[in-house]
């Protein structure tokens, strides 16, 4: 009996292995769902929104200008930022604001990319600390998740709550 | 009329003059039509069997390899004579062959002296292997940068190569964002000869001028 039993126990945890394998090679060269958080992205993205982003592009190096992005951030390798890609290596980007006389430019590096975000008055970007490198990118934004039961919410609340409020009422 | 018996082996007897809409070879023996799909059975078995084994055997084997590469260690030769004389030391001779640790850096954790590997800010497709000589908030002398002294930034760090001038490192391209880290070199595997544990050290000429660092 006690054989059986530590063969099912190594049974499960060989079937564990193999299946959390499969989901961190599916989560690292397919695609993972982040939600996103902050103004940055408005109107395209907005605070609590769930998209979905996808490695393939990334490790393929097919990113594009006019991609919304998720990269990690140059000053702290566990956050993450989602903005969009303004310019490549090599192109040559306006840097100074709109009001200014005199326009400024530069050129992106080789190896790097320059990131916007879409909400240009609140967004802290490439215009701050320059243009980041390539290999930081972790993904490329295609889709996103919309579900009008969340509609409703409050600011200050998660979505969870919401919900929940919504279904007592 | 049709079948009359089934035996064991896997066979119909019928008799003579009748149908058979079955999907066997039929035999012709001594007056009776005898179906032997014993042998065809056999090989279609093996080959559906085959199949499924190595279908089963891929999906476990290719997905745990590439999680172990991912996420344990990974094996890396090392090429280019930017490490000397630590790494590489003969130029004629087989380039070393490193193992690099990727479960210590999962959290970015480094330590000044280590050799690590980093994807290059200028070339993301190449993985460069160099020494950490300052981390977050250090005052670092530079050889060869634009400006002579430099703190590095919050979530970077300064590498360099030991064979100074033969070297692409943070004196060209200034500090690294550390989320480009790729993994921590642990040992060096081949030649054998050479078969030793890594320790972090720094060169004697490359100390730090001041660290923000508690406690210092």
């Amino acid at each position: 009996m006690f054989r059986s039993m530590l063969g099912k126990a190594l049974g499960l945890v060989g079937y564990t292995i193999q299946y959390g394998c499969i989901a961190h090679c599916a989560f690292e060269y397919i695609g993972e769902f982040v939600v996103c958080s902050g103004p940055s992205m408005e109107p395209t993205i907005v605070n609590h929104d769930v998209v979905f982003s996808e490695r393939m592009s990334r490790h393929l190096f097919k990113i594009q200008k006019g991609d919304i992005v998720i990269a990690k951030s140059p000053f702290d390798p566990n956050m993450n930022i989602c903005k969009r890609v303004i310019g490549l290596e090599g192109d040559k980007i306006c840097t100074s604001a709109q009001s200014d006389l005199f326009k400024t430019h530069t050129f992106v590096p080789m190896g790097h990319v320059w990131l916007e975000g879409d909400n240009l008055r609140n967004s802290t970007d490439s215009r701050n600390y320059g243009p980041i490198p390539y290999g930081l990118i972790r993904g490329r934004v295609c889709l996103k998740v919309t579900c009008n039961l969340l509609s409703t919410r409050l600011d200050d609340s998660t979505p969870l709550e919401a919900l929940l409020r919504h279904l007592m009422k | 009329m049709g079948v009359t018996s089934l035996s064991s082996t896997g066979s119909c007897k019928i008799q003579l003059g009748a149908t058979c809409n079955c999907s066997h070879a039929c035999v012709l023996i001594q007056g009776e039509i005898t179906l032997q799909f014993f042998q065809m059975a056999q090989q279609t078995s093996a080959w559906r069997r085959y199949m499924q084994a190595f279908i089963s055997g891929f999906f476990v084997a290719v997905p745990v390899t590439v999680t172990l590469l991912d996420k344990l260690a990974y094996v890396a030769r090392v090429e280019g004579a930017s490490m000397q004389p630590f790494l590489n030391p003969d130029v004629g001779a087989q380039c070393d062959v490193v193992l690099l640790n990727r479960w210590s850096v999962k959290n970015y954790h480094v330590q000044r002296g280590d050799i690590v590997s980093v994807v290059s800010p200028r070339n993301p497709k190449q993985k460069i292997i160099k020494r950490v000589i300052g981390l977050e908030g250090d005052f670092i002398r530079t050889l060869g940068y634009k400006n002579q002294y430099v703190r590095v930034p919050d979530g970077h760090f300064w590498i360099e190569g030991d064979h100074h001038g033969h070297s692409l490192d943070s004196n060209s391209f200034g500090p690294v964002s550390v989320g480009l880290l790729h993994g921590r070199a642990s040992h060096i595997i081949w030649p054998p000869n050479r078969w030793q544990h890594i320790k972090p050290s720094l060169l004697p000429n490359r100390e730090l001028l001041y660290t923000e660092e508690d406690g210092e």
